[in-house]
């Protein structure tokens, strides 16, 4: 992987190391249990699961002010956590209930926040881009210094819009942050056998648009490429690129067999990569954190998680007549 | 303490599947993300993983049988140095699932329906002749006065002054911050739009005919139409698409679509087809003002055309209410947009034959004025439809369906939909012609209908 590394000697802080690891490990255990949910028949239809990926998400959210906005795809479980979104609310979601944050009537690739500025949570692959561009767009146009990050995977990266949103959003200077997250496979298929591109990063700078590959799976990385990015769109520059080189450990979907990649590919990057392994050891062993001290943030996260899953059990399915409710605004 | 591990369901629709394989055997330790088995669905075989770390006490499911339920406890896991026996724990309870109950709408009594057509400006008030062009581009320019996040955006709306001069005039006055000249890359701009709206802005998007928004059609009803009932009410779209919709003049099949039927029959879009100047106005302003995405279909043969428009500083009209432009006693023509042109012209000759037709001009399609149509065909107990698109899922065909569930003991004959032909519109001049609705067609129907 070419992608950017973390500084050496990193002046991270204690805090900071700790707020990672707490943010990356609630994304794993939240999705661990949508899992087990899921194998039970509680959660139907498709499920994404974003384990692997925890670094991306949380080391951009560390980047953010209030009134940046996010929006993604279907595999945007983690999003919405790392944006500060109720563990309850959006696995109350995936099990279909009156309490999850679309009151049962989004399902897992559809929830929204605004409260969070979180605007979704898309299932058609790259439709995110342009519709984040266009909330940069809004923002330009209000007069502040906000700006959005539009996520999108390396499958959507070969969608016509994300071009003609380049296009535009250089164009017109909006400040929004495309973050790539090249987990290698769009689905079953690998970037090799889509494309010839060598990074897809590069493909913006056709239209002018600056970026860069970062190692993805390193939160400090993405945390200081990420600040870069938003320097640039707060300062009024237009549009930046960032392609983070990530890995999902599971299938696309809770329905994919995986039979596109070796069992020994995924337990390489488990080993050698894992993003949550790399925060705890940096808080060992700088001895910034002891064995305990992580033992007790696991307690903590799993008793999140599992309340989560209880309240997603107990909330009601939404009362018959919300099937008319909501069509219009 | 033990727990039961359930055959997972592996795909949306999996019900049971075959245990194709045990990787692991009583007595080995599992650790969590381990894969412990091999299960074959109706789509492929999967690996499936441990979630929960322990040691295995029992496999209750040998390998190779099939039709496994989806939940049914296939091996128990225990702690280190538990009984093996020791298989105490209860299978985590779902919740049971409500069923809901399906309530088919019950058929209405065909009785007390009252037509909801009324004026739309009190008698005296002064009035202004003008084209539906100037109508539109006034609707627009007073919505932008009042509200400054009004903005227009599309191709040559802004320094070309509008590629059929709706927009002229407007860059002037607002500059290019809020009239916003794009590429032409339709998809791109209706999703910038529609972001947009829902970053707080009320953009209106001109296609330059809605033939081109085809290639936006995801935005239009996977973004903006359906993103309000997916977010629970969080999330509504207000914003605006418009342009000019069906046939010109030989211009052929690509460019000469009528998409009224397509767009009507999406929940969450309104839909608004004017056929006068006054309704172009009124209606474009509340579509303007309206929290949900409007599809605002416009006519490039109607644009030159002249009516009488009130003079009114903040004139509106509804969405949902019919206008009746001529009352009659025999027959009920129902059309909108242009097709009104063909309805009208029809009634005039009809008349001449003393056949008396009452015209309801629809304007939206999306909601319907259903109350209107329905008095008035409880009158003449006779209904021929009018309209420019295909016939195949037509407006008429719906109004038929509508008519016939509702009012079925009222009418005298079946109800007769007049539409374009089922071909792609052809460009020779003759046979363009042919393809197009008729006033001569529309008087032919009322006679069927009539038995005349």
């Amino acid at each position: 992987m070419a992608a950017k590394k973390s500084p050496e000697k990193s002046n991270v802080s204690k805090d900071d190391l700790l707020k990672y690891y707490r943010e990356m490990l609630l994304i794993r255990r939240f999705e661990e249990k949508a899992g087990q949910l899921y194998g039970m028949g509680l959660i139907g239809g498709f499920c994404h699961l974003y384990i692997g990926q925890e670094a991306v998400v949380v080391g951009l959210e560390a980047c953010t002010k209030e009134g940046d906005k996010r929006i993604t795809s279907y595999r945007d479980h983690g999003h919405m956590l790392a944006c500060g979104m109720g563990a309850k609310g959006v696995m109350a979601e995936l099990t279909g209930r009156s309490g999850g944050y679309s009151r049962g009537k989004g399902g897992s690739m559809h929830m929204f926040s605004r409260e969070k500025h979180f605007y979704g949570g898309h299932g058609i692959v790259g439709a995110q881009v342009p519709l984040g561009a266009g909330l940069a767009f809004a923002d330009k146009y209000k007069g502040n210094d906000n700006v959005t990050f539009a996520y999108f995977g390396d499958g959507a990266a070969n969608q016509g819009q994300v071009y003609e949103t380049y296009n535009m959003a250089e164009l017109w200077a909006l400040p929004v942050i495309f973050v790539i997250e090249n987990n290698h496979y769009a689905m079953g298929t690998s970037q090799a056998r889509s494309t010839k591109s060598e990074t897809l990063f590069g493909r913006g700078l056709a239209y002018g648009i600056p970026g860069e590959q970062v190692d993805g799976m390193d939160v400090l990385a993405v945390q200081a490429a990420g600040a870069k990015a938003v320097a640039h769109c707060r300062a009024g520059n237009g549009p930046y690129i960032l392609e983070m080189m990530t890995y999902r450990y599971r299938g696309h979907s809770m329905s994919d067999p995986a039979k596109y990649r070796t069992r020994e590919e995924v337990q390489k990057m488990k080993d050698e990569k894992d993003a949550i392994e790399h925060v705890r050891d940096l808080l060992l062993n700088a001895g910034l954190a002891s064995e305990d001290d992580l033992k007790t943030i696991d307690k903590d996260i799993k008793d999140i998680v599992n309340e989560s899953a209880e309240f997603a059990k107990e909330s009601p399915e939404p009362e018959l007549s919300e099937l008319y409710t909501n069509i219009y605004a | 303490m033990a727990i039961e591990i359930l055959m997972p369901a592996l795909s949306p629709t999996m019900e049971e599947g075959t245990l194709a394989k045990w990787l692991v055997k009583e007595g080995d330790t599992v650790k969590s993300g381990q894969i412990i088995a091999e299960i074959e669905t109706d789509k492929a075989t999967m690996e499936f993983e441990a979630v929960d770390e322990g040691v295995v006490g029992r496999l209750l499911v040998a390998e190779g049988t099939a039709n496994v339920k989806v939940n049914t406890a296939i091996a128990v896991l225990v702690d280190a140095g538990e009984s093996l026996d020791a298989r105490a724990a209860p299978a985590p309870k779902a919740a049971a699932p409500v069923t809901a109950a399906v309530v088919a709408a019950p058929l209405k009594a065909p009785m007390a329906i009252t037509s909801k057509a009324s004026a739309d400006w009190p008698e005296g008030t002064p009035m202004k002749t003008m084209t539906v062009r100037e109508a539109l581009r006034e609707a627009m320019a007073e919505e932008m006065r009042d509200n400054p996040n009004v903005m227009l955006m599309g191709e040559e709306v802004g320094q070309y002054q509008g590629a059929y001069k709706i927009s002229q005039g407007l860059l002037d006055e607002f500059g290019p911050k809020r009239i916003v000249d794009t590429p032409i890359t339709e998809m791109g701009f209706t999703g910038i739009a529609v972001g947009a709206a829902w970053g707080g802005l009320n953009p209106i998007v001109e296609f330059m005919t809605f033939n081109f928004a085809l290639q936006a059609i995801d935005h239009i009803l996977n973004s903006a139409a359906k993103t309000n009932y997916m977010s629970g009410g969080q999330l509504g779209c207000p914003i605006v698409f418009r342009g000019a919709n069906g046939a010109a003049a030989r211009v052929g099949a690509q460019h000469s679509q009528d998409f009224t039927a397509w767009y009507a029959a999406i929940p969450g879009l309104k839909v608004v087809m004017p056929y006068s100047a006054a309704d172009a106005k009124g209606l474009l302003k509340q579509a303007i003002r309206d929290p949900n995405p409007v599809i605002f279909l416009e006519n490039e043969i109607m644009y030159g055309k002249s009516f009488e428009v009130p003079d009114i500083a903040d004139f509106t009209i509804p969405f949902g209410k019919a206008k009746i432009w001529r009352e009659g006693t025999d027959v009920t023509i129902v059309s909108f947009g242009i097709g009104m042109t063909y309805a009208l012209e029809a009634a005039n000759l009809l008349a001449a034959d003393g056949i008396s037709a009452e015209v309801i001009d629809l304007r939206t399609l999306r909601p319907i004025d259903y109350d209107t149509v329905l008095a008035s065909v409880m009158k003449t107990n006779r209904c021929v439809t009018v309209e420019e698109g295909f016939p195949v899922g037509s407006i008429g065909d719906h109004l038929a369906s509508t008519i016939m569930q509702r009012a079925f003991d009222y009418l005298d004959a079946p109800v007769v939909t007049c539409t374009g032909k089922d071909v792609p519109m052809p460009y020779a001049a003759n046979l363009e012609k042919l393809a197009l609705i008729t006033a001569a067609e529309v008087v032919a129907a009322v006679k069927s209908v009539c038995y005349r």
